[in-house]
């Protein structure tokens, strides 16, 4: 017999690894680490802004996060230096979200579940959020793979065949805020990123397409979640670190095995 | 109608003017061949043609629907990107394995479809991307230095390639390159550029133009950076008279007001 607020965690952690299995793969493929720290440490700005005007508090994240995702991707697109833009920006959307939340002692007392998450903690409305973004993540991805993957590969090439490399990454962009908002209940706004590049990490070595690579990321990812969400329960360790602990463990194991050529 | 044109293009990116009053066109079944220095604006041509350059200046004019096959310069692929050959192929748009195959076979490549694409050696990767070019049935190929990293021979080989697929489909070429003499005898057409079109011409019109001397030396071991110098110092006064554009009649057209000459 399962209890239900484990039954959601599991849900929770399996509906997310779908957009981020697929979108950590790009986030691996384009070098976009950074871009996805400074978007997901924005989300704490976002949550101090919700509670500072009562705002719902996914939609207070999600303008924030992709507010931050567009002026981050506009400044990185333009400069030669977007390596330390990046940085920047990633670090400081951290440190300004933290100093808005020490004006609001509502969160202050919940920062830690916003920083590292609460799997254990998402409710019914959280899982059907979850799924319905997800889902609606995963079907934008899927619908434009082709020239995803092509404007990865190379910009002139997919503008060479009728594809707007620009679009292409808008809707990455785009699709990248989606799931930093739907995340930060599950793993928070400091690991949100580990979701994205781990299982996409372990998951290379496995893979000689992109394809496959993106197919074993999400299940990486969905064994990631139910792994770390019985880890936590049965040593009592925090839920958002152990999923990540366990991508990480994963991905050890990926090592093992040399890459496909 | 050709079927790409430039009229008077300029491009200029932050507060550099990369390119200036470029005229160019290419016609069906033709090879013209973009020639240059390093520097020189050949890569940002190439992208302003293919529509990721904005220009400043000046308009790029495509024949309706034009099926552009691109080759890159020098692509490098992701290494946490994994890709097959045949999978490459399919993209943006999926292919039969049979067509698949048939390209590669054309390209000397056969039965390379497994391999990943990192693990390709240089020729072997010129190849497949000029399969990949070839799959789009395209009316015109560009190529941006599409020999880099090969040898003598692996270059000779490669442009013999690309005359045989002229030949074969009557598709246009258009070819950036900064190594000359092999490329040149396959050129219908070489354009000059330093910024701007120096001269323009058949290919041995061009290599006796005191523009293209100026630029690339007479000779083998000639050190380019010092004509480099000379040659920007005399074009930078235009509008100061024509010390350097006075040639025969049948010597090559000069830009940049070459433009309309058929």
């Amino acid at each position: 017999m399962i209890e239900a607020f484990v039954l959601r965690a599991a849900l929770a952690g399996v509906g997310l690894s779908l957009a981020t299995g697929l979108l950590g793969s790009f986030v691996v493929w384009r070098r976009m680490a950074y871009f996805g720290d400074a978007t997901s440490h924005a989300a704490i700005l976002g949550v101090a802004l919700s509670f500072a005007f009562g705002l719902p508090l996914y939609a207070g994240i999600l303008a924030v996060v992709v507010a931050v995702a567009l002026i981050v991707a506009g400044l990185s697109g333009r400069g030669h230096q977007s390596d330390t833009i990046l940085g920047v920006m990633a670090h400081s959307a951290l440190a300004l979200g933290l100093v808005a939340v020490s004006f609001l002692p509502s969160v202050r007392g919940d920062l830690s579940s916003y920083l590292f998450g609460d799997i254990l903690a998402v409710g019914w409305r959280d899982v059907a959020l979850i799924w319905g973004g997800c889902i609606a993540v995963a079907g934008l991805i899927l619908w434009r793979w082709d020239g995803l993957v092509t404007a990865t590969v190379n910009e002139e090439l997919a503008q060479a065949s009728g594809i707007r490399p620009d679009r292409e990454r808008l809707v990455l962009t785009l699709a990248l805020a989606v799931t930093v908002a739907l995340s930060i209940k599950v793993v928070g706004a400091l690991l949100i990123a580990a979701l994205l590049i781990i299982p996409a990490a372990a998951a290379r070595a496995f893979s000689a397409t992109p394809e496959r690579m993106a197919v074993l990321a999400v299940l990486i990812g969905a064994g990631a979640a139910l792994g770390g969400v019985a880890a936590s329960l049965s040593f009592d360790t925090p839920a958002g670190p152990s999923v990540v602990a366990v991508a990480f463990l994963a991905f050890l194991l990926s090592l093992l095995r040399r890459a496909d050529h | 109608m050709s079927l790409l044109s430039a009229a008077g293009l300029g491009v200029r990116q932050g507060d550099h003017q990369i390119l200036s009053e470029v005229n160019l066109t290419v016609d069906p079944g033709e090879i013209v061949t973009i020639i240059g220095p390093n520097g020189a604006g050949k890569s940002t041509l190439v992208r302003a043609l293919i529509g990721l350059e904005r220009p400043s200046a000046g308009r790029i004019e495509r024949a309706p629907d034009l099926r552009i096959g691109y080759v890159p310069q020098r692509m490098k692929v992701e290494a946490g990107l994994p890709m097959t050959v045949r999978r490459f192929l399919s993209l943006p748009h999926r292919v039969s394995d049979a067509e698949a195959e048939a390209a590669l076979a054309r390209t000397g490549v056969q039965g390379m479809g497994g391999r990943q694409l990192s693990r390709l050696s240089g020729g072997q990767f010129q190849r497949v991307l000029l399969a990949r070019a070839l799959l789009a049935r395209p009316q015109i190929l560009i190529l941006d230095e599409p020999t880099q990293g090969l040898d003598q021979s692996g270059m000779a080989a490669f442009y013999r390639l690309i005359e045989e697929l002229r030949h074969e489909t009557g598709v246009a070429v258009l070819l950036v390159s900064h190594d000359l003499n092999v490329v040149m005898r396959a050129s219908d057409r070489v354009l000059c550029l330093n910024g701007h079109i120096c001269c323009e011409g058949a290919p041995g019109d061009v290599s006796a133009a005191p523009e293209y001397r100026a630029l690339f030396g007479g000779g083998e071991g000639e050190v380019l950076a010092l004509y480099r110098h000379h040659h920007d110092h005399a074009h930078d006064h235009d509008a100061h008279g024509d010390h350097h554009h006075n040639h025969p009649s049948q010597g090559p057209h000069h830009g940049p007001h070459h433009g309309d000459a058929a």
